[in-house]
């Protein structure tokens, strides 16, 4: 079980049921629970999507897209069954947000499920949950089958008419079927391999059928915006970006956690405030702001609104939350080529940009780290992930480009001190070489 | 499972993971059964099971050592608790040790990532780990298997 945190600052609306026991169906009822969705029975589905649009929700899972807009692409007829699936894959590195939610308020992600069914018309929803976390699936089934025994899903729910039915599905460990079209090709029971748009899943996505994909924090915030009202969840955040966020805080920082934050709030005063600085009398490196794929910010450039618009301004992205804190013990070269080791080794070869080229950025440093680098290869590595941009099938080839052009632009003088045959200066005594995973 | 899907083939994924966790791997004949109950050729499952990196047709240690050296993990002494692994089960990545006991793996990152280092047996999560906890965690798996 992952331990909470908290910190004064905190405005809690997806995390306000934590530690609160709303596993329990009776309890979460006690606590507003299932309200939401009685109420969205109530509204015109163009109603829903109003308010999720007017709310600010953007996408929790990475890109930021607009909630209420993606849901007003599902065309309103449809001859194949519509879908809600929601992604509950968490692989991103620096990612922990979800495992919270399913651990603590499962039924906030059903209701969010079912809203969203209710609002592009669908008659059942997926909930894909990560092969790694088996405690949470069991949690998610257990919640599932009270919310049936109750008759909240399935037939007749709560005396509608409607027929609505939640599903759990479980992965079995990639990352790549994090990508909405790959975890539509996992759930159908295929390697996780992604599709060629368009069509776009809002059209054709699931077994043929409309779908919808959010992230398991966006549905667990859809029941929250439904009963407080879009006003109140958009002047939680800033222009554009409504509500909170839960920020999962790691690596070289006093007080590692997850914590709920308003959108748009300031990644300096985050780390040192909230996060408790840097321990051990260390300084700050860098700062990954949202998940491995995103480009580091150095020291002096984490005055910034943690939002979608401001993060992109600063030259990164908020992505999926993930703020990664490095401090001036480690080797930017070697954090550069763990995070390489792993798009290498999710990457899912289809193709040559992504396939070859982690693979190439990988060796070459591996062989750099080890002090095997020549000037060149340093200019190369900015060159060949510059010519990965944009190039691929899907975002992965991005994601493993975007962070290295970052470190080789920032942090040169680091790729410099490797050269002449030195091995890294900066690696601590005794460390040893990666494993090959 | 299988009602829940339009497809049978759908049930896949989370059907071969059970079968898994009940024999301790994908054997010839779990393979096979799985491919006839779900129309399927043989070709077409084990086409699966190479993909996802949690399934395997290889038998593996009662206990499943899984570090994670990812980017959170890694400046929190992942790497260290990993080699501290290696050296005490005297085993390297993807090695079981002589009485099929433990297997040791160095994973990426399992979502546990504000709470590292971390590593996962089987399914259990344990955090915040030092050299020192981590030998009391496989030596409370070695007892727990003896018992
Ligand atoms: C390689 C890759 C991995 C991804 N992994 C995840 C993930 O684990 N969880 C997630 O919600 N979104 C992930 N995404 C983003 C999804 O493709 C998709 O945009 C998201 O689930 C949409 O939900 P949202 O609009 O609520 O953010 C990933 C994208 C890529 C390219
Ligand atoms: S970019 Fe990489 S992961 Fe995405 S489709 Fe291409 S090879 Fe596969
Ligand atoms: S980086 Fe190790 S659990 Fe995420």
């Amino acid at each position: 079980m992952a331990s909470l945190v908290s910190h004064p600052d905190e405005v809690k609306v997806v995390s306000k049921r934590f530690g609160q026991g709303a596993t329990d169906i009776d309890r979460y009822l006690e606590l507003d629970g299932y309200k939401a969705v009685q109420k969205a029975l109530a509204m015109e589905p163009d109603a829903i999507i109003n308010e999720v649009k007017n709310s600010g929700l953007r996408g929790r899972g990475g890109a930021g897209f607009s909630t209420g807009m993606k849901w007003s692409f599902v065309p309103k007829q449809s001859a194949k069954p519509k879908y809600v699936l929601c992604n509950g894959d968490e692989s991103e590195p620096g990612t922990c947000k979800d495992r919270l939610i399913f651990e603590h308020d499962p039924h906030a992600v059903i209701e969010g499920v079912m809203i969203g069914a209710l609002a592009v018309g669908a008659k059942s929803g997926y909930i894909y949950i990560r092969g790694e976390y088996r405690y949470l699936s069991i949690i998610m089934q257990k919640a599932i089958r009270d919310a049936y025994a109750k008759g909240f899903v399935g037939k007749n729910i709560f005396g509608s008419g409607r027929d609505l039915d939640i599903y759990w599905h479980g992965g079995a460990g990639a990352y790549e079927v994090g990508e909405e079209s790959a975890l539509m090709e996992s759930l159908e029971g295929k390697r996780g391999i992604p599709r060629i748009r368009p069509p776009f899943p809002a059209v054709v996505g699931l077994w043929g059928g409309p779908t919808v994909i959010n992230n398991a924090e966006t549905l667990a915030n859809v029941p929250h915006i439904i009963l407080g009202g879009s006003d109140w969840f958009a002047k939680l955040g800033t222009p554009k970006n409504g509500g909170t966020r839960l920020f999962c805080l790691s690596g070289n920082i006093a007080k590692p956690g997850v914590y709920e934050l308003p959108m748009g709030y300031n990644l300096k005063k985050m780390i040192y405030e909230v996060g408790g600085g840097i321990p051990h009398g260390r300084k700050l490196k860098a700062v990954v702001p949202g998940g491995s794929s995103c480009p580091c910010l150095t020291a002096d450039e984490i005055d910034v609104a943690m939002d979608f618009d401001s993060v992109a301004k600063a030259g990164s992205m908020l992505g999926s939350g993930g703020v990664v804190i490095v401090d001036d013990q480690q080797c930017i070269v070697k954090f550069a080529l763990r995070t390489m080791k792993f798009y290498k080794h999710e990457s899912c070869g289809w193709c040559i940009p992504c396939r070859e080229g982690t693979d190439w950025l990988e060796k070459t440093l591996t062989r750099f780290h080890r002090g095997g680098g020549m000037k060149k290869d340093i200019d190369n590595m900015q060159y060949l992930s510059e010519n990965m941009l944009g190039r691929t099938f899907c975002p992965l080839g991005d994601a493993a480009a975007m962070p290295t052009i970052a470190f080789v632009k920032k942090f040169r003088k680091e790729f410099e001190d490797h050269l002449d045959g030195k091995a890294c200066p900066y690696e601590k005594a005794g460390a040893m070489e990666l494993v090959h995973a | 499972m299988v009602p829940h899907y339009p497809t049978k083939r759908s049930a896949l994924v989370p059907t071969l993971l059970y079968a898994q966790d009940e024999v301790g791997y994908l054997s010839d004949e779990v393979i096979a059964e799985l491919a006839s109950r779900l129309d399927l050729t043989e070709l077409e499952v084990r086409n699966v099971i190479s993909y996802y990196s949690m399934l395997t047709t290889k038998p593996r240690g009662k206990f499943n050592v899984q570090v994670c050296t990812n980017i959170s993990c890694m400046v929190r002494g992942g790497e260290e608790i990993l080699h501290h692994c290696a050296t005490k089960l005297g085993v390297g990545h993807k090695q079981t040790t002589a009485d099929g006991m433990f297997t040791l793996e160095e994973v990426e990152c399992i979502g546990a990532c504000s709470w590292a280092p971390a590593a996962q047996v089987n399914y259990d999560f344990h955090e915040n780990l030092t050299a020192e906890k981590m030998d009391r965690i496989l030596d409370d798996y070695k007892k727990k298997a003896t018992q």
